[in-house]
């Protein structure tokens, strides 16, 4: 009895270690990040080999005034929050309704519309990013907002969850609202979309976290510098001198701020939302 | 008489319904996905230099032609395979290990959990630039050769040497991306039945054979989708190799992406660009196709 007490402990105390000394080699990089940016330029490589290069000395706000001085941060914040704000409303509303049609609708065509939204999920977005610059410049929508925002908005991922959703949507609850008067739209906007809340708001936090780590799109089609999103701004502020690293880590903490915030408020959809990708896929 | 026209006026409404709502995306889908998979076949079979857009001739398969004999397009590939096969175990491994970590509930557990995730909270790009630095040669300086230097080894080049470079991304890109994995590991974790352990551990099992006979045949199809996901994630490297190395040293980083990139951009070769997205399009679609029929259920 007491030997199994014992081996009980030494589990949970290796447990416990693994866990904390795993803990520590993930969020190290992330520490130096922080700590660097409050640090003056001569001081980050500074003790670079003891533990206080974890910590910050002599802390000031400096770093954080270089990147603010250096980058328009109000207007790349802007231009930013503006396309994704779009895309997201955009998104949300067309990809649902699209959803709701194919689970609860019987439509010539449902079918054929079914197969070619999973049959374009597995679409590398990067093998036609050519083309449909092509496509942008012949429509003279490089360097505009519409570039960044109206070939996003459909997305085959967001339709397959909103259908996958509203499919356990009883049938009893739509025959209800028929049956009072409301008509197949009405229902929806009326009785499904308040329902639904969970859906928009996973939906809401796995597209805003892939876009606001957009790069390689805005990179192609937004080339001046007034237009620039914050993932540009960061690679930019990497690759133009002066390379100053304590500025640089701060503008790393900057961009990174928003998606701490949106996570500490919406932790639970997020996380449900990437597991439940998992269950259904 | 009057309850079928009902029910039919009720249809009538319900197909007009239909195609409100499915149109818009359609029409999206349709010309922002499908319209570029059109022309990215079309542009491969023509001559087409980006600065001379009028002068467009047609030449057949030779983009083709160039392509399998383009040592630089062999090379690329070959980076991406390296790349893929590599990244791909690592992380998935990765990932289970640490959902097996945190998946019981314990005091403190969530604080892992997110510890295991944090680096998800950052871009591929702040990633990117950050690693740069922690990878610097210079123990005084890099903090992981400092690390080293610590232990007594000696320091390492990590990104520019071309025999290491690929594997520091490789080892970055784990770091960053197991956290999400881990999450839907936690999710088909939490799906295995309590008894199943239970029974187990009356009938004798010790913790690895739980794990190998109960965790893992339950796991099945979450191991399938998160290899499968990670795979085609890992087909499109582009952002590491940009921002750190610039396909260097010796485009020992150099992938399909980034050479789509170059073709099309840097050197402005559309025609030729596409014919190598082409390619790589139907790798990645035929890749997809052998991991489902390796792993499917007999």
């Amino acid at each position: 009895m007491k030997s199994k007490k014992a081996s009980a402990f030494l589990t949970k105390f290796l447990f416990y270690f693994g866990n904390i000394v795993i803990g520590i080699i993930f969020v190290s990089p992330l520490v130096w990040m922080i700590s660097a940016s409050f640090k003056p330029e001569s001081r980050i490589f500074a003790n670079m080999n003891s533990l206080s290069t974890f910590f910050p000395v002599e802390p000031s706000l400096n770093n954080y005034f270089e990147v603010f001085r250096r980058i328009d941060m109000a207007n790349v914040f802007k231009n930013t929050l503006l396309y994704i704000g779009l895309i997201l409303i955009l998104d949300l509303l067309i990809n649902s309704i699209c959803g709701y049609a194919l689970a609860k609708f019987r439509f010539r065509g449902r079918g054929a519309i079914l197969s070619l939204v999973v049959a374009l999920m597995v679409m590398p977005m990067e093998a036609i990013l050519l083309p449909l610059y092509i496509e942008m410049s012949q429509l003279g929508w490089v360097n505009t907002l519409q570039a960044l925002v109206v070939p996003f908005i459909a997305k085959c991922f967001s339709i397959y969850m909103f259908q996958n959703f509203f499919h356990d949507i009883p049938n009893d609850l739509l025959e209800a609202a028929s049956i009072d008067g409301c008509s197949p739209v009405g229902t929806f906007f009326k009785v499904v979309m308040p329902i639904s809340k969970t859906v928009y708001a996973t939906v809401f936090i796995l597209d805003f976290v892939a876009h606001w780590n957009d790069f390689m799109w805005p990179f192609l089609v937004m080339t001046g510098a007034d237009k620039r999103t914050i993932q540009l701004a960061v690679q930019s502020f990497f690759s133009t001198s002066p390379v100053h690293y304590s500025a640089i880590m701060a503008a790393l903490v900057v961009s990174a701020l928003p998606m701490i915030v949106m996570f500490i408020f919406m932790q639970k959809y997020y996380v449900e939302g990437i597991a439940s990708s998992g269950i259904k896929g | 008489m009057s309850n079928t026209t009902v029910l039919s006026a009720r249809k009538r409404n319900e197909r007009v319904a239909a195609y409100i709502f499915t149109i818009p995306a359609v029409v999206l889908l349709i010309a922002f996905l499908v319209v570029p998979v059109i022309y990215t076949v079309y542009y491969s079979v023509f001559q087409y230099q980006v600065m001379r857009p009028k002068d467009i001739t047609f030449i057949g398969l030779n983009n083709y032609a160039r392509l399998f004999g383009d040592a630089d397009f062999y090379q690329a590939l070959k980076n991406t395979i390296y790349f893929t096969v590599i990244v791909v175990p690592t992380q998935c491994v990765l990932a289970l290990a640490l959902a097996l970590l945190v998946s019981k509930r314990f005091r403190g557990v969530s604080v892992f959990r997110t510890m295991y995730f944090s680096p998800q909270l950052t871009s591929m790009v702040v990633i990117s630039v950050l690693w740069t630095v922690l990878y610097n040669s210079n123990p005084n300086t890099g903090l992981i050769n400092s690390m080293l230097a610590g232990i007594g080894m000696k320091p390492i080049n990590f990104l520019s040497n071309p025999k290491t470079a690929m594997n520091a991304i490789i080892f970055m890109s784990a770091w960053q991306g197991a956290g999400y994995q881990m999450m839907i590991f936690l999710a088909g974790l939490q799906g295995i039945p309590g008894e199943q352990y239970e029974a187990g551990s009356i009938d004798g099992a010790n913790r690895v054979q739980q794990f190998l006979y109960i965790t893992l045949p339950n796991l099945r199809g979450t191991i399938k989708y998160v290899i499968m996901i990670t795979m085609i994630q890992a087909m499109k490297l582009f952002t590491q190799p940009y921002v750190m190395t610039q396909g260097g040293p010796q485009n020992a980083t150099k992938t399909v992406v980034y050479y789509i990139y170059t073709q099309g951009f840097q050197k402005g070769n559309f025609g030729y660009a596409c014919s190598v997205a082409a390619v790589f399009f139907v790798i990645v679609v035929a890749m997809s196709l052998i991991m489902q029929k390796l792993t499917a259920d007999d």
